[in-house]
């Protein structure tokens, strides 16, 4: 789960990780009033949307009087951020962050993420404040320090040594400010069930404090159970309402921009068959796992969540029965058809537990537009056909 | 021969007397499997499925003799339960529990390893010794016995995987679902060491996905050590990038973790890499012949 940049503010605010003040705002009003409280003479208005990159997209703008706050925030609240992180359809703004302007001597980049190759945390930091860290890595990875914690034995002086001198900080009290900058995010990581921490830029004042520019997190789904005030600060406007919708029947949805719809049990397999029409000359329309326990409700609702994409021309429900039997999901597919109005061509694939009583019962269902395969290069052949408007 | 688990096999269940625990242990019997006993703490004494229940891992294990344990807890107290089964001597927890924590799975595996005991999973189909031995939620009935071992971070990829091998009229020795989260126990470096040792196996079947470096660490390790022939699948040619693809660990990270680089870092140690699931069965014959 993501978070906005205010949320993960607050959140380092907890732990003492120092941050620009700041207040959020809805409506343009708001962040007048906002910059009168904060006080000072310039402000930065920041549209809040989950994706990265929104400075370059135009979210992020410096205001130096009231007047400017208004109209910066008229101007970035109701419009449609594009940036390289939400796809060419941007995403809505309906928040900003009106925060206190910052004496900017230096940018840096902090992050702290799993490394599933050592298997535990890692904080990344660099000297290349503000960069897109991937290009960084790419063009120049000499420049990102790698610093590897064990999470049984914790954040040691080590590892805060390796930081400050791998970042070329010399002065003893700004060595000292961002080691305890560091500790407090890595205690903060664990103790959040973090996924990742990213802090770009990591700027040091003129004063030589060092303080959290932007801040994004994500969070471990598994574990959000047990941080129920993390889970409170989920933005479902932020998220897809049709992967929404589907995951709350207990399926793992996320669409595509192709032409089949997909329905499959498993995530491996579902891949694959995406991968299989994708070699045979189609294009999946989605990812659609429908999980172990598929009945004739879950089929049903995957038709339905599929057929809303207008550009599904075809459906390819591939499933490979292990302890699910197939007659099982024969008659889901059946029954899925009366309730949902199918109305393009759906090959069907079904193998693995009684496979055979599930080819009679569709073959004796007489269902208009069903068209059933016997494994799944077949299957695909026949969806890419389908989809082709061939018989 | 075979890998890690045999017809002598004795397994215990943690998790033994819970919904999934009873319905898939007692599947697992049926198979062959010998499942000596389970514990469910506070039920210790009972009987279940005809074998003895206790309380702990290790008064289990002090009593069956027990070395594997297959592992049905619920994912919010599955850590404690593998740290466990560490504690008290097993030598292999399979892990099936789905939506771990990863934090507590980091713990749970450092702490196996620290005690010397292997895991599989979690988040995985188990594994299965054709016509011996199965531990976990695979169909038994797919796995004719032969010669080709398996390897893969799907559950249902391995059913579709192991079909089409027995299609082309071979069969597999022992079939490992390792699991898709971001942190897992045995992988493909281990396991394809195991079939390179094995008699038994005379081709390895390894089916990946996007996300981490797993199967990149494997072409490594196969150009070193590996003679057997290996063919191999990597799942998600066409995901998006930044996208969770049902597995947790199923995310191409930025530029990192495609199925291309893996494909190609495979293709070139000589495995024979395929573009489709649906060909798998073909290339384990083509390898073979």
């Amino acid at each position: 789960m993501n978070i906005h940049e205010y949320q993960a503010k607050q959140v380092f605010a907890k732990y003492g990780v120092p941050t620009p003040r700041g207040i959020i705002a809805n409506t343009p009003d708001q962040a007048v009033a906002n910059a009168g409280e904060l006080g000072g003479n310039i402000w930065v208005v920041k549209a809040q949307i989950h994706a990265g990159g929104r400075g370059l997209g135009g979210g992020v703008k410096l205001a130096k009087s009231k007047d400017e706050v208004r109209e910066l925030a008229t101007e970035i609240l109701g419009m449609t951020l594009v940036t390289h992180q939400t796809g060419p359809e941007g995403k809505l703004v309906q928040k900003v962050y009106i925060e206190e302007g910052a004496d900017i001597k230096d940018e840096l980049y902090l992050s702290v993420v799993l490394d599933r190759a050592l298997e535990m945390p890692i904080i990344m930091a660099s000297t290349e404040g503000g960069m897109d860290i991937e290009t960084v890595a790419e063009e120049t990875p000499e420049k990102i320090i790698k610093i590897a914690i064990d999470p049984a034995f914790g954040f040691q002086g080590f590892h805060g040594r390796e930081l400050v001198f791998g970042l070329g900080i010399t002065d003893k009290a700004e060595q000292k400010k961002m080691i305890q900058f560091a500790s407090k995010l890595y205690t903060l990581y664990m103790e959040n069930d973090a996924e990742m921490i990213e802090i770009n830029p990591l700027v040091k004042t003129g004063s030589g404090d060092f303080i959290a520019l932007d801040g994004k997190m994500a969070f471990d789904d598994s574990a959000l159970g047990r941080h129920p005030e993390i889970e409170d600060m989920r933005d479902i406007s932020e998220e897809d309402p049709d992967e929404r919708e589907a995951s709350q029947y207990g399926l793992s949805y996320i669409a595509l921009d192709g032409e089949i719809g997909c329905m499959v049990n498993g995530a491996g397999l579902a891949m694959g068959t995406m991968d299989t029409i994708n070699y045979m000359g189609g294009t999946p329309a989605n990812f659609l796992d429908v999980g172990g326990s598929a009945n004739a409700e879950t089929v049903a609702k995957g038709f339905e969540i599929i057929l809303k994409n207008p550009n599904v021309k075809a459906i390819f429900v591939n499933i490979f029965g292990g302890i699910v039997r197939c007659d099982r999901i024969a008659n889901g597919i059946i029954e899925a058809t009366k309730i949902t109005d199918v109305h393009v061509p759906v090959i069907v694939r079904l193998d693995g537990t009684n496979a055979p009583e599930a080819a009679e019962i569709l073959g004796n269902a007489n269902i208009a537009n069903l068209i059933v395969a016997t494994d799944l290069g077949d299957g695909a052949a026949k969806a890419v056909a389908a989809a082709k408007g061939e018989k | 021969m075979s890998i890690l688990v045999n017809k002598d096999t004795k397994v215990i269940v943690q998790g033994f007397t819970g919904g999934e625990g009873t319905f898939h242990a007692e599947q697992c019997m049926d198979y062959g499997t010998k499942i000596v006993g389970g514990v469910t703490p506070g039920k210790g004494g009972q009987t279940h499925l005809g074998q003895p229940v206790f309380n702990t891992v290790k008064e289990a294990v002090a009593a069956t003799g027990a070395t594997v344990s297959m592992v049905f807890v619920p994912p919010a107290f599955v850590a404690d339960a593998v740290m466990e089964a560490a504690a008290a001597g097993i030598e292999l927890a399979v892990i099936i529990t789905e939506g771990a924590p990863v934090r507590d799975m980091q713990a749970a595996k450092a702490c196996a390893v620290k005690n010397g005991m292997m895991t599989i999973g979690p988040n995985c189909p188990g594994i299965i010794t054709a016509d011996e031995c199965k531990i976990g939620i695979l169909p038994g009935m797919i796995f004719k016995k032969g010669r080709v071992g398996l390897i893969s971070k799907s559950g249902t990829l391995t059913y579709e995987g192991a079909n089409q091998v027995v299609k082309e009229g071979y069969g597999i020795s022992t079939a490992v679902g390792i699991g898709g989260d971001p942190i897992i126990g045995l992988s493909y470096k281990q396991l394809l060491q195991m079939f390179q040792d094995d008699a038994d196996t005379e081709a390895i079947v390894m089916i990946g996905e996007i996300g981490g470096d797993l199967e990149i660490q494997a072409a490594t390790y196969i150009k070193e050590n590996i003679t057997k022939p290996v063919v191999a699948f990597i799942a998600g040619q066409s995901a998006p990038a930044g996208k969770r693809m049902g597995h947790a660990g199923a995310i191409i990270s930025g530029s990192a973790g495609t199925a291309k680089e893996k494909m190609d870092a495979l293709s070139a140690v000589g495995v024979e890499v395929v573009v489709s699931p649906a060909e798998i069965g073909k290339a384990v014959k083509k390898v073979l012949s």
